[in-house]
């Protein structure tokens, strides 16, 4: 990796999130993407990952989410009001938890619908189509079958190829491994880990499995209760004793048994 | 008691048996009849498919644009004029509620946007009303009105128009759907709203799309049924007819709402024609139901309605 500090894409400065008008999700979260960079945003369930990302895509809307505080800008724009069709515009696509594909639309018309923005011809379509399936293989073999009958793991390539579609330049990637098999998960990543070298494609990654997101990501984020409680280079976070312990399950005698877990009076002190 | 039952089993398919012309004649009748509820089933069947709502008000939509359509022709517009000038109220109408009905009730449960419809529906018969009377108006486009023999089989020319002009319509529909980029954004709206959403398609004009061509169907039916039975009230009502062929073809189905609207058609004619007499008449009125109700049983999804795909 380069030293020298690369252009900032995406910035996200000090968010929150209220949903229904009454429930507090975020309560300021800061982060900084890269050009060119992969970065993680890592957390438990309800960490406030996924409402992240969907703050950045304008998502939430959908949803009775709003953006109250804060304020969010791509390349210098900002873009906390802009619609999701905007954004994807502008390069900014999200590829939601759960895979999300149109079940009753065949493979290939699933992936066509991501080039739905764009204005460059058909050609162009058809070149990309034909990247996505260059990484994605799998995709070309089903690409006749309807999405809806397709494997998990496929739909999850499919929905990732979906989003390339658009020509992003940045992609943010929402729990990626959600109910895969490890080897598929590692598949995934491995792609994803091209996409970033060769296509030049950011990605923000929401990622529940820490270990698996720090081996890809050149940096992390580490989010607790709506807030970011810790930050730094992937190596960073992989050596930092805190994180082996309740994001690895690791301690410094190795592999933690969970019979001598007694561990949440240093946890809350984290926290406060 | 022996009179019904041979009434009821016998005798019909006697006559049946003897007169084949006759049936065909029934059977052709009925068929292109069914043609004609197609035509308004399609309707609510490309609003449901895209955006869930069901669209009580795509009944009153058939009035509302036969009434401009009938209007315009009186006023003296020839009539490919006030053809497009009808299309053009149709699609206003489209983007008016998608501004004022639609676009406030995102993210509501169904059921409100039915209401929403229902609504709309009484709107478009009081307005449409407001603007062109409430009397009977005539539409006569020209289309040959005389019975053609065909191998011994007469046939109102009429019904023929009517066949091809839905049969085109729906040809269209499909490679709309198929094969344009609008048309498979429009299918991944209605799958997944959220994914649609998620790689750009803007929905609102998603919305406006689906409701214009519904209303250009719309028109469509409302000048077929208008040149058969004259602009009323009572156009509107053709569209509860339409309500059994869903049932039978079922509601997110295209092909669906034809083949739905043809077995609809005939059997209701045959019905009338041969046990009517036996059962007293007017089965017309609630032989379609029935048959909506039989489905229903068997086949909650139509003949040819979406499964829901789940993956196991």
């Amino acid at each position: 990796m380069d030293q020298t500090a690369p252009e900032i894409l995406l910035q996200v400065n000090n968010v929150e999130v209220i949903y229904d008008h009454v429930i507090l999700v975020l309560k300021g979260v800061s982060l900084d993407l890269p050009k060119g960079r992969i970065v993680a945003l890592l957390g438990a369930n309800g960490a406030g990952k996924t409402t992240t990302l969907k703050a950045i895509s304008n998502l939430l809307h959908a949803e009775r989410g709003e953006v109250t505080k804060g304020a969010i800008s791509y390349r210098g724009e900002r873009v906390d009001c802009l619609s999701p069709n905007a954004l994807v515009k502008r390069g900014v696509i999200q590829v939601m938890e759960g895979r999300h594909c149109f079940g009753h639309l065949t493979i290939e018309e699933n992936l066509l619908t991501g080039a739905y923005t764009r204005g460059d011809g058909g050609r162009a379509v058809k070149r990309d189509l034909e990247m996505v399936y260059d990484y994605f293989p799998r995709l070309r073999e089903r690409r006749d079958s309807q999405a809806g009958y397709t494997s998990g793991g496929e739909q999850q390539m499919c929905a990732i190829g979906r989003a390339l579609m658009a020509r992003p330049s940045t992609i943010l990637l929402d729990e990626p491994s959600m109910g895969l098999a490890p080897q598929l998960v590692e598949e995934i990543f491995e792609i994803v880990s091209q996409l970033n070298q060769k296509e030049y494609v950011s990605f923000l990654l929401a990622e529940q499995n820490t270990n698996i997101a720090l081996r890809y990501a050149h940096y992390g984020y580490i989010l607790e209760n709506g807030r970011v409680v810790m930050e730094g280079s992937a190596e960073t976070l992989s050596s930092n004793e805190d994180v082996k312990e309740f994001y690895l399950g690791l301690s410094a005698a190795g592999r933690k048994s969970y019979r001598d877990v007694k561990h949440y009076k240093r946890r809350k002190r984290w926290l406060a | 008691m022996e009179g019904f039952l041979s009434d009821i089993f016998i005798a019909p398919f006697v006559s049946m048996w003897e007169y084949p012309v006759f049936l065909v004649e029934v059977l052709v009748g009925g068929l292109l009849v069914g043609v004609m509820y197609s035509l308004v089933a399609l309707g609510f069947v490309l609003i449901f498919k895209a955006s869930g709502v069901f669209n009580f008000a795509q009944g009153a939509m058939v009035l509302f644009a036969a009434l401009f359509f009938a209007g315009f022709l009186e006023a003296g517009m020839p009539v490919w004029l006030a053809l497009g000038a009808s299309a053009v109220v149709m699609v206003a109408l489209a983007i008016v509620t998608e501004r004022v009905v639609l676009r406030p009730l995102v993210n509501q449960p169904p059921i409100v946007l039915f209401m929403a419809t229902i609504g709309l529906t009484f709107f478009l018969d009081g307005f449409g009303q407001m603007i062109w009377g409430s009397d009977i108006k005539v539409i006569d486009i020209g289309i040959p009105k005389e019975p053609l023999e065909i191998h011994g089989v007469l046939i109102n020319s009429f019904d023929i128009v009517a066949g091809v002009t839905a049969g085109l319509l729906v040809a269209g529909l499909a490679l709309f759907f198929h094969y344009t980029k609008i048309g498979r954004a429009l299918r991944a709206v209605a799958d997944d709203h959220q994914a649609a959403l998620s790689v750009g398609i803007p929905l609102q004009s998603i919305w406006v799309i689906v409701w214009s061509v519904a209303g250009l169907v719309a028109l469509v039916a409302g000048i077929m049924w208008g040149s058969s039975l004259g602009v009323q009230f009572s156009l509107a009502l053709v569209a509860l007819k339409a309500l059994p062929v869903l049932i039978l073809g079922g509601f997110t189905s295209i092909p669906g709402a034809i083949v739905g609207g043809l077995i609809i058609g005939a059997s209701e004619k045959i019905g009338e024609v041969y046990w009517g007499p036996a059962l007293g008449g007017a089965i017309e009125d609630w032989h379609a139901y029935m048959i909506a109700m039989v489905f229903l049983l068997f086949r909650p999804q139509g003949l040819f309605g979406e499964k829901i795909i789940e993956r196991v």
